[in-house]
């Protein structure tokens, strides 16, 4: 009977949840002027709660329809976040980690309200410039390149296996070069992103314009279109999601490859710059405020671009089942 | 025969690539030629300047023969264990990537096992996984580096930390993809046979799976060397293929960086071209149809 009534409490959310905030509050509360020893018990205590009310909600998803359960499959994992950084945080303070190892990350939120000024100039210089330019110059070259590649099937099976070979090597090794060429200033870094998007891209788009089946293709026949109709009304259309996957893929590939880039020499702007100067100075917080920076910001990116492909490629299976 | 048809238009391609590289070393590599002639006041005639830029110490865009006698000096000609030896340095990062490709193979498996069996943790942790890789994790890389020294922890730990960070996430989401691969009527019919979770598990989702693995060891393989060479950068260009790049852009040695970059692609073509080969070996046994 009792574990009946203990079973049933272990499954409620509404108890779980102020459960585990009040546990978090507390040990965090205790962790600041040291920790004692029942204070990580209050922290274990933390953490089961949290993991029971994931475990509880989880269970949840698909019961109920539409806007509950897709709200249910976004607390999920932010609650799980928020769970890792309590842990962060506990650890951090209560263990007294020397802060240049790892800074709890309410340190490095502070730092990160301290410095906006300067952390909008980096990200200005490395997303705004290096990132978007390059990524949008390197993604339409590989699309255009993609168009003339398959109008000739020789090029089709000579260039796929070099683009392919050339997508799984370490591009970023060309950053220096770039450097070189192209100075100190963003138009290196963009350089750098135009050829790391450049094959991922170019593989994708290629492969997509393959998608569309011999049947549609033969009904198009039918209809008398010419290549130009085709291609945009249906094998453009259907070679998006592969599109889109190259996307993404670059976004983040954009990303690394401006930041790594700066590494090799920029002007005093830019996160890359800021990382590695900050390092050498042993200013972790500041390092962790630009990393959480660069989190956003990728994170960002990929979203928009996901949001877009959920626009455009709204009939395909994988979108739909998403929905449903 | 048939091979020799299909390598045809990759030779082209490769040739057509080469010949552009020669005219692009040549028109780049020209201007220091013409500024060296104006600088001696010589009227150098426009054939030996064009023979020049092939042979140059410091040139904008070494020619492939530089290139490759240089890969061919520091790599045969070099005792393996001098700090000139390209086999030396290409060791140095081969030995973290393979380090960090295990742990993030382990890693990502163990993950993979658990987000199929465990839905909380499908539902918290997987989106995680994925958002993990918006992290321009190689930004990272500088502060682990020297963070982890500071510690007292450098060498080979650190880089490897960095290449698992890299290739735990295809084996992971690749993972996931195979174990939930069995179609529901296998599942069914292992459920008619009372079979548990665990001989579920060994018996038909891990060998359903294999082809996955492999698929995705080869795109962690490739990004494991990635994370090794990346996490060389910082270490003040002590040892490794990343230092070479590194050591070559402060000296404006353009050979070495282009020496050290195509040991860099040699050396990710071998990987993957193994694991691809381990994994055909490893299906054919099985009957198993190859690749997905």
């Amino acid at each position: 009977m009792r574990d009946l009534a203990l079973n049933g409490l272990a499954r409620q959310p509404l108890l779980l949840a102020p459960a585990a905030l009040g546990l978090g509050l507390i040990s965090l509360m205790l962790a600041r002027d040291g920790m004692p020893a029942w204070g990580w018990a209050l922290v274990l205590g933390a953490w089961a709660c949290a993991w029971a009310l994931v475990a509880a909600l989880a269970a949840r998803v698909g019961q109920s329809g539409g806007g509950g359960d897709r709200a249910l499959r976004l607390a999920i994992p932010l609650i799980f976040g928020a769970t890792l950084l309590f842990l962060w945080e506990a650890v951090a303070v209560g263990a007294r980690i020397p802060p240049v190892l790892l800074p709890p990350p309410s340190a490095i939120a502070a730092r990160f309200a301290g410095s906006l000024p300067i952390l909008y100039a980096d990200f200005s210089q490395t997303f705004l410039r290096s990132v978007l330019i390059g990524y949008a110059l390197g993604c339409s070259a590989a699309v255009v390149c993609a168009l003339a590649i398959d109008r000739s099937p020789f090029l089709q099976r000579g260039l796929l296996p070099v683009g392919n070979f050339v997508a799984a090597l370490p591009i970023v090794g060309i950053a220096p070069i770039m450097v070189m060429w192209f100075g100190f200033d963003w138009p290196s870094k963009a350089a750098v992103v135009v050829v790391m998007v450049f094959f991922p891209m170019l593989v994708n788009t290629v492969e997509g314009l393959k998608a569309a089946e011999r049947m549609q293709l033969d009904l198009m026949r039918t209809w008398a279109a010419s290549h130009r109709q085709t291609l945009l009304r249906l094998r453009l259309p259907m070679a998006a999601p592969f599109i889109f996957n190259g996307l993404k893929i670059a976004s983040t590939l954009a990303l690394i490859g401006a930041i790594v880039a700066e590494f090799f020499g920029t002007p005093t702007v830019g996160m890359g710059f800021r990382i590695s100067t900050e390092v050498g100075r042993m200013n972790v917080d500041m390092v962790w405020a630009e990393i959480a920076l660069a989190a956003l910001a990728g994170s960002a990116f990929y979203g928009i671009i996901a949001l877009i492909e959920q626009a455009v490629t709204f009939w395909h299976p994988s979108q739909r089942g998403a929905r449903a | 025969m048939n091979r020799l048809r299909a390598s045809f238009p990759v030779l082209t391609v490769v040739a057509a690539i080469l010949a552009l590289w020669y005219v692009a070393a040549a028109g780049l590599n020209l201007q220091w030629e013409r500024d060296q002639a104006a600088r001696a006041k010589t009227e150098v005639p426009f054939a030996t300047m064009l023979a020049n830029t092939m042979a140059q110490d410091r040139p904008v865009l070494p020619v492939p023969h530089q290139v490759a006698v240089e890969i061919w000096e520091t790599t045969f000609e070099k005792k393996i264990t001098s700090k000139r030896s390209l086999v030396y340095h290409g060791w140095i990062t081969l030995s973290a990537t393979m380090l960090g490709f295990v742990f993030g193979t382990a890693l990502g498996m163990a993950l993979a096992v658990g987000i199929v069996h465990n839905r909380a943790m499908d539902l918290s942790v997987m989106p995680w996984v994925i958002a993990s890789q918006t992290v321009p994790i190689l930004a990272i890389a500088p502060m682990i580096i020297v963070v982890l020294n500071a510690v007292g922890l450098s060498g080979l730990i650190p880089k490897a930390l960095i290449s698992t960070y890299l290739s735990f996430f295809p084996v992971a989401v690749g993972m996931v993809k195979g174990f939930r691969s069995p179609d529901a009527i296998q599942l069914d019919l292992m459920r008619t046979w009372s079979a548990d979770r665990g001989q579920v598990f060994w018996k038909l989702r891990w060998p359903a799976a294999t082809p996955y693995l492999f698929a995705s060891l080869k795109v962690a393989v490739a990004a494991s060397l990635l994370g090794a060479i990346v996490g060389e950068l910082p270490t003040g260009a002590v040892a490794g293929l990343g230092a070479r790049l590194l050591a070559g852009s402060y000296y404006g040695q353009t050979v070495q960086i282009w020496s050290a970059l195509f040991a860099a692609a040699a050396l990710a073509a071998v990987l993957v071209a193994l694991v691809g080969l381990a994994g055909r070996i490893t299906l054919a046994r099985r009957g198993q149809a190859g690749g997905v």
